[in-house]
């Protein structure tokens, strides 16, 4: 996804004279030819996080459509109260662009993880978050919402999805019909997904626009009332606004994602996700247990 | 245009003294707003906008942006953008009420001629980076101004967006410093015009309630650094009972008090 977002910025730029990029002293080897085809909109802010959202607030308001890029916890949780003031209340559009999606550093520790970042962000008024699951998704993603008037937080991981699937921003999508239950898969889980549900009866929503949700689909679908939410980052994020979509409803809810402790061990993401169970197997098991509990 | 210079002609003293008297009966009306701050940067807001402010019908994309960083002082700037005809001065009456377009901090939503939404520390200067990073990208002449406590100076995010400033020389971009020594009990800040010269910016030193002083520092052309200009003010400053008086700092007068103070600025 990292290659994508490179070709996109550099496809923007050269047709949208808006597009600043403002690098947190990361990816600046892939964003070379950048820095030399735009030398005035391209920034290698250095290590500074909380000036850098606050810094591209400024910029925003004189016109310009920062693109921020850095390290998922270093974006959203050392600066979240920039995020929050000098973005999402002044209503001021900027993107947000993060690597590390939970544990995809997982060798350099729990300071590089960030499985808080989507159920973090929920929490700010007006932020958009999309969860891309695919290097092509990310792209038309990008093309369909940098601009809009928002604060727009995307992010990356370095295990998509095999196959890419038509996405449109703030809306999902019903990649495989069932009866029997349903399964809501957000971005680059998707994979890991269906393969835990060959064989069963059951519908697949898949999501990449965590917020907005497309409520109007996933409330049109789920007839089994019985829901299973698997979400690569900490789990159960997404329950309150469902609980709420369903509110007069009798449903089940069942939860697969990653659990809320610190995941103290290094090695490799794969590692990590059989230790907390977020594989085929794993979710399968809870699948089971939804259709037949 | 009015220009005040060293000492204030009798005329020009009354209307800080009227805006000296908007604040202390705003503040005891609403029981509400940080009166020694306001008082403290009053004549640097005052030297700003009626010099180098657009008027209200003037404001465009390309015109002086000013950022008051630490917004806890926003009474200050409330009368002063009503002295200067921003919003209608019958505004100042509904201050921190449920309704009210002006608040405890500055609403960039809700007041017109406010730049930023600011109140938590540390926000405001990287702000008026970004800003002044923009005109420069468009090549427009205008500056940007930033008003910042010293207390302020104690946020990371501050210093942090002095090196920036300075690295992608900023010439447009003025700060204005409210060197009042309020939080030296916490965090001293020690000789401020050597650290920030040493951070690649243009610091000069001034009296901060000087109007000829003020305006001859915001005044100051440079090409690539940024300038500094530490204001040395007295927290407080008009009403003796407050001023350094750190009781004060978040505190309301009462009727009594206001008839006192009101009195005392005749």
């Amino acid at each position: 996804m990292r290659k994508a977002f490179v070709e996109v910025v550099d496809q923007v730029m050269q047709n949208d004279e808006s597009l600043i990029l403002m690098l947190g002293d990361i990816g600046v080897h892939g964003f070379r030819k950048t820095f030399e085809n735009f030398p005035t909109r391209t920034y290698n802010i250095g290590i500074l996080e909380q000036a850098m959202v606050s810094v591209a607030s400024g910029l925003s308001k004189e016109g310009f459509i920062p693109v921020l890029h850095t390290i998922a916890p270093f974006m959203v949780e050392r600066a979240l109260e920039q995020i929050k003031v000098d973005f999402a209340y002044q209503k001021v559009r900027g993107n947000f662009v993060s690597v590390g999606a939970s544990f995809d550093y997982a060798a350099l520790g729990c300071t590089h993880h960030c499985p808080g970042d989507v159920g973090i962000l929920l929490n700010v008024p007006d932020i958009q978050i999309v969860l891309p699951g695919s290097a092509v998704e990310f792209k038309e993603l990008f093309l369909q919402a940098y601009a809009n008037p928002h604060l727009t937080y995307f992010r990356l991981s370095e295990n998509p999805n095999a196959n890419n699937f038509p996405v449109q921003f703030g809306k999902g999508k019903c990649v495989r019909e069932g009866t029997k239950a349903t399964i809501i898969a957000v971005g680059p889980i998707l994979d890991t997904v269906l393969e835990s549900c060959k064989g069963l009866d059951v519908e697949v929503i898949y999501i990449t626009t965590v917020r907005p949700l497309d409520k109007e689909l996933i409330g049109q679908r789920c007839k089994s009332e019985k829901i299973l939410l698997v979400e690569p980052y900490y789990s159960g994020a997404l329950l309150p606004e469902l609980i709420s979509l369903f509110s007069g409803r009798k449903m089940t809810f069942e939860l697969a994602g990653v659990p809320h402790e610190f995941l103290s061990n290094y090695g490799f993401a794969q590692e990590h996700a059989e230790r907390i169970g977020l594989t085929r197997d794993g979710i399968r098991k809870k699948l089971e247990n939804l259709i037949n509990g | 245009m009015q220009y005040f210079t060293g000492m204030l002609a009798e005329s020009q003293r009354s209307i800080i003294n009227r805006m000296r008297g908007q604040i202390l009966r705003m503040s005891a009306q609403a029981g509400e707003g940080h009166v020694p701050s306001s008082l403290s940067i009053l004549d640097l807001l005052y030297v700003t906008y009626s010099q180098f402010m657009p008027a209200p019908n003037e404001i465009t994309d390309s015109v002086n942006k000013f950022v008051l960083s630490k917004g806890h002082a926003s009474l200050g700037l409330y009368v002063v953008l009503a002295e200067m005809g921003y919003f209608p001065s019958g505004w100042l009456d509904t201050f921190a009420k449920f309704e009210s377009n002006l608040g405890g901090h500055p609403d960039s939503r809700k007041i017109p001629g406010v730049e930023a939404s600011t109140g938590s520390l540390g926000h405001g200067l990287p702000i008026a980076v970004g800003i002044a990073l923009g005109k420069k990208i468009k090549e427009q002449d205008s500056k940007v101004f930033v008003l910042i406590g010293d207390g302020e100076m104690n946020e990371g995010a501050i210093w942090e967006s002095l090196l920036l400033a300075s690295h992608h020389e900023l010439g447009n971009l003025t700060m204005m410093v409210d060197a009042n020594n309020s939080t030296n009990r916490a965090l001293g800040l020690g000789n401020l015009v050597e650290k920030l010269n040493s951070f690649g910016w243009n610091a000069i030193e001034i009296d901060g309630h000087d109007h000829r002083e003020i305006a001859d520092a915001m005044s100051r052309v440079t090409t690539k650094s940024p300038t500094a200009i530490i204001a040395r003010t007295i927290k407080g400053y008009g009403i003796k009972e407050m001023e350094n008086n750190p009781a004060w700092h978040h505190a309301s007068p009462n009727s009594e008090q206001l008839a006192s103070f009101l009195e005392g600025l005749e």
